[in-house]
């Protein structure tokens, strides 16, 4: 950039002049970025985007051994109501065996740190290329350890959602969930 | 220069003293509203209120389909309070099974319309839609006190005089209102002292409500309006010292010249 | 690393000199925004060429956004709009710069064309200067005309409507280019739909033609308040600093201005009645354009027959091509013509008078004592417009005589100074 070839004028001395360049400068800069600001913020979502960016679901017509699909920001979300034996079976695993080590336990608290065994929400994008797996419906079929199965490559989920075979290099998603009450459940 | 704004200056005055006429009703009531001004701020006890003269009085065939219920915390109401307010709303959604169902209303819905489309709007009013009030405040000349007159310009027509008969030719059938141009308007009058029991406890008179119900139709209308007034005043002050600050290094750049 | 008059730049930066052997951005911008040699009497009406170039810019910035969340459907188009009024992230804000920005835009580009007028800046060798100046003053109108018309209000509609109506006037074709223009047979979706596609591709032809105008001025230079060509290095100072910080100050006090409608009447320039939806089966009481355009709609309507309105209309502007033929004066600037300049000051006074007739019902009445028809003063109006350009600045020219004019710019400048 030029160097400054403002001519010292007849009442400027250097240092006043720099002050008002440099102030200017700096104002006009300020100026600039909190222009540019609405701008850029303009690209974020929008109130009705964010009014859909949880969804509350009434868990209370799911029998156990019965599970539901619902649309959160675009995606399935499985909601499984488990039977003792799907309990059993996702806590006797040993946990240092798995790809994704993680409990069930973890797996099935909610924001308010209480674990309900009993209801397992699951992000239904499958983590190897995205895919909804299969076994939330009657009759699917739901893979060799009794959770989820998806299609396009084979890869094979437990009773909590997590993977035990096939390509997929990370557990089913847990979104974050709140019970504002026994069957009032807010995901996201 | 100083030529030139004198001459600009004497046309503009010539323009201002000939007014083209045209029909103009009656002079509006110009009513205080804490909303005008580059200083203004929406009442919002007046407009939860408004909100109320809204869902209990004109919801029934006005429309606010810009906005939705979330848009009512903007008023000072919590989430849960909104909830409340719309606890006993059915909104129409399709069920699992692809047909349609009625479900509670969300916050995240937009207001109910009182009719499912245009055509059964105006087939249920005479021909004419009532029209969408969320930016009615924008779309009528006068905006608030345009909106108020309306509400409250209603004469009974037994109260009108010969000449008011006669030049607005209108029949007992027919709604005399002061300030709608023509004077005869397709809505009976709305409001009514005691219309509706407001849950802060305010005397409800038509005055009330109307200015209530006006105070809301205007934050429904520019829900944005103290940040606009609040950014303005900070972007406009701080153009006044930049623009102070580009003087003097102007200034200071030319004075070899000068 | 600034260069004496007329030798190439060298770059100290090692990276600026790089780039600028294989593209020279750099010693383009040394050579035509640095130490470019400008006249040095400019009066601030010298701003609005970088003012509105400013609010060029800021309309495409705004309008891009804008583009990100708008409907360009019938059905979808006025909703669309107020989602961006309140639930897209400063919405409200973009949305009103850029509908007070077009004004804004306009108002400066007509105080630029009013500096061009008294100035005599369209004389020569500037007309091709003028005259892409002015084919940027079509393509302007066409995209305000167009982008109008996207709320889908009422007057949106309704004033498209009027406006493509009038196309029909041409004898034989006209009807087929009207239906041709909607794309069926009335303004609907298919008209919106094109003229959102062409409302988004005519501000970057502008830019091109911004381009072409700013390399033409700066072959011979630019004009100055006395008309007189800068005869050598005392005329005239380097672009940078003197008119950058000059432009910086006049544009900083225009955008005070700017928001002041933004922030605090960003509705008292366009009508109540575009916030109604529009209703095909319901026509506004007045139709009317946005105030630029007003006294150009003034001249259509004062001529009774419709293809001798429209004629009219378009020959207002198309005049203003011919222009630097019209004026015969061999005196630039009105600086020096004592008789014209206040011709050019009625000329103002008639387009603001044909502006008022444009907003009003032609049936109106202007009440100042007695009573005159609108209709006739539009009328009037229009004829001196004609006249003014058609006969009086031919005549003029020839038999005015000119004041004394100083030697040169520095002659006055100093004269001024000593007096």
């Amino acid at each position: 950039m030029a160097s400054s070839s403002i001519p010292a004028g007849a009442h400027g001395d250097p240092t006043r002049r720099d002050f008002l360049l440099v102030a200017s400068g700096a104002l006009a800069a300020v100026g600039g970025i909190a222009t540019a600001w609405p701008f850029i913020n303009n690209l974020n979502p929008a109130a009705d985007t964010l009014a859909l960016s949880t969804v509350e679901v009434n868990v209370k017509p799911i029998a156990v051994g019965q599970a539901v699909t619902v649309k959160w920001r675009g995606k399935p979300v499985f909601i499984r109501h488990r039977t003792e034996k799907e309990i059993k079976e996702a806590e006797a695993v040993n946990v240092a065996e798995l790809r994704d080590p993680e409990t069930d336990d973890a797996r099935v608290t909610d924001t308010a740190k209480k674990v309900r065994r009993e209801w397992l929400i699951l992000v239904g994008v499958c983590t190897h290329l995205g895919c909804v797996p299969l076994g939330t419906k009657q009759g699917d079929p739901r893979g060799e350890y009794d959770g989820w199965f998806c299609p396009c490559h084979g890869s094979q989920y437990d009773t909590s959602g997590r993977i035990r075979k096939g390509p997929a290099p990370k557990n089913l998603a847990v979104p974050e969930y709140l019970f504002t009450s026994d069957t009032l459940v807010k995901i996201g | 220069m100083r030529r030139l704004l004198t001459t600009g200056a004497i046309a503009l005055a010539a323009l201002a003293l000939g007014a083209a006429s045209a029909e103009t009703p009656e002079q509006l009531p110009s009513h205080e509203w804490s909303f005008k001004g580059p200083f203004g701020t929406y009442d919002r006890a007046a407009a939860q209120r408004g909100y109320q003269v809204y869902a209990t009085v004109c919801s029934a065939c006005h429309s606010l389909e810009m906005l939705s219920y979330r848009n009512l915390e903007q008023l000072g109401l919590t989430e849960n309070q909104v909830k409340g307010l719309i606890a006993d709303i059915q909104v129409d959604d399709i069920g699992d099974d692809g047909s349609t169902i009625q479900r509670a209303a969300r916050p995240s819905d937009k207001f109910k319309k009182p009719y499912p489309n245009e055509l059964a709007a105006a087939s249920a009013n005479g021909g004419k839609a009532p029209p969408d009030l969320s930016v009615i405040i924008k779309a009528r000349e006068g905006g608030p006190n345009y909106v108020y007159g309306i509400l409250t310009g209603f004469v009974p027509f037994d109260k009108l005089t010969p000449e008011q008969i006669k030049d607005a030719n209108v029949t007992k059938d027919d709604n005399y209102n002061k300030y709608f141009p023509g004077h005869r308007i397709a809505m009976p009058p709305p409001l009514s002292d005691d219309k509706v029991q407001y849950a802060d406890g305010t005397k409800a008179t038509l005055a009330q409500e109307a200015s209530d119900v006006v105070n809301f139709l205007a934050w429904a209308s520019e829900p944005h309006l103290e940040d606009r007034n609040r950014t303005g005043v900070r972007v406009i002050l701080f153009l006044i010292v930049l623009a102070g600050f580009m003087y003097a290094v102007k200034r200071q750049v030319w004075a070899d010249q000068h | 690393m600034a260069s004496q008059h007329g030798a190439p730049p060298v770059f100290n930066n090692k990276v600026i000199a790089w780039i600028d052997h294989r593209l020279p951005i750099f010693s383009y911008l040394e050579k035509e925004y640095h130490t470019f040699p400008t006249p040095r009497n400019f009066n601030y009406f010298w701003n609005f060429g970088a003012i509105a170039t400013l609010m060029l810019v800021l309309m495409i910035v705004t309008g891009i956004v804008l583009a990100m969340n708008y409907q360009p459907n019938a059905e979808l188009a006025f909703a669309s709009v107020e989602r961006i009024m309140r639930d897209v992230p400063s919405g409200w804000l973009i949305r009103y710069m850029h509908m007070t920005g077009a004004s804004f835009f306009f108002a400066a580009v007509y105080i630029h064309i009013f500096r061009g007028l008294y100035y005599g800046s369209y004389k020569a060798p500037r007309e091709l200067l003028w005259m892409l100046g002015v084919v940027i003053l079509l393509l302007m109108m066409a995209t305000a005309f167009m982008g109008y018309v996207l709320p889908w209000g009422q007057m949106s509609f309704w004033g498209a409507t009027v406006i493509t109506n009038l196309f029909s006037a041409i004898p034989v074709v006209g009807d087929s280019i009207v239906t041709w223009l909607w794309g069926g047979f009335a303004v609907d979706n298919p008209t919106l739909n094109r003229f959102f596609a062409l409302h988004y591709l005519l501000p970057f032809i502008i830019v091109g033609v911004v381009a072409l105008h700013v390399v033409a001025l700066h072959v011979h230079g630019s004009n100055n308040p006395l008309g007189i060509d800068p005869k050598g290095p005392q005329d005239t100072v380097p672009f940078h600093p003197y008119y950058t910080m000059k432009d910086g100050f006049g544009v900083v006090v225009f955008l005070i201005i700017y928001a002041g409608f933004v922030f605090f009447a960003p509705n008292s320039l366009g009508e109540p009645v575009n916030y109604v939806p529009a209703n095909p089966l319901q026509t506004p009481n007045e139709i009317v354009p946005e105030w630029y355009l007003l006294p150009f709609y003034a001249i259509l309507r004062s001529i009774p027959d419709k293809l001798g309105g429209v004629v009219c209309m378009f020959g207002s502007i198309g005049l203003l091509f011919v222009l630097p033929w019209l004026d015969t004066s061999r005196v630039r600037s009105c600086t020096f013509r004592p008789i014209y300049k206040w011709f050019v000051f009625a000329l103002v006074v008639d387009v603001l008078v044909l502006g008022y007739c444009g907003a009003h019902s032609p049936d109106a009445v202007l009440d100042v004592g007695i009573k005159i028809p609108l209709l006739l003063v539009a009328q009037l109006g229009t004829a001196y417009y004609f006249f003014h350009f058609l006969i009086l600045l031919p005549v003029l020219g020839k038999i005015e005589r000119p004041l004394p004019m100083p030697p040169s710019i520095a002659d006055a400048v100093l004269t001024k100074k000593a007096g």
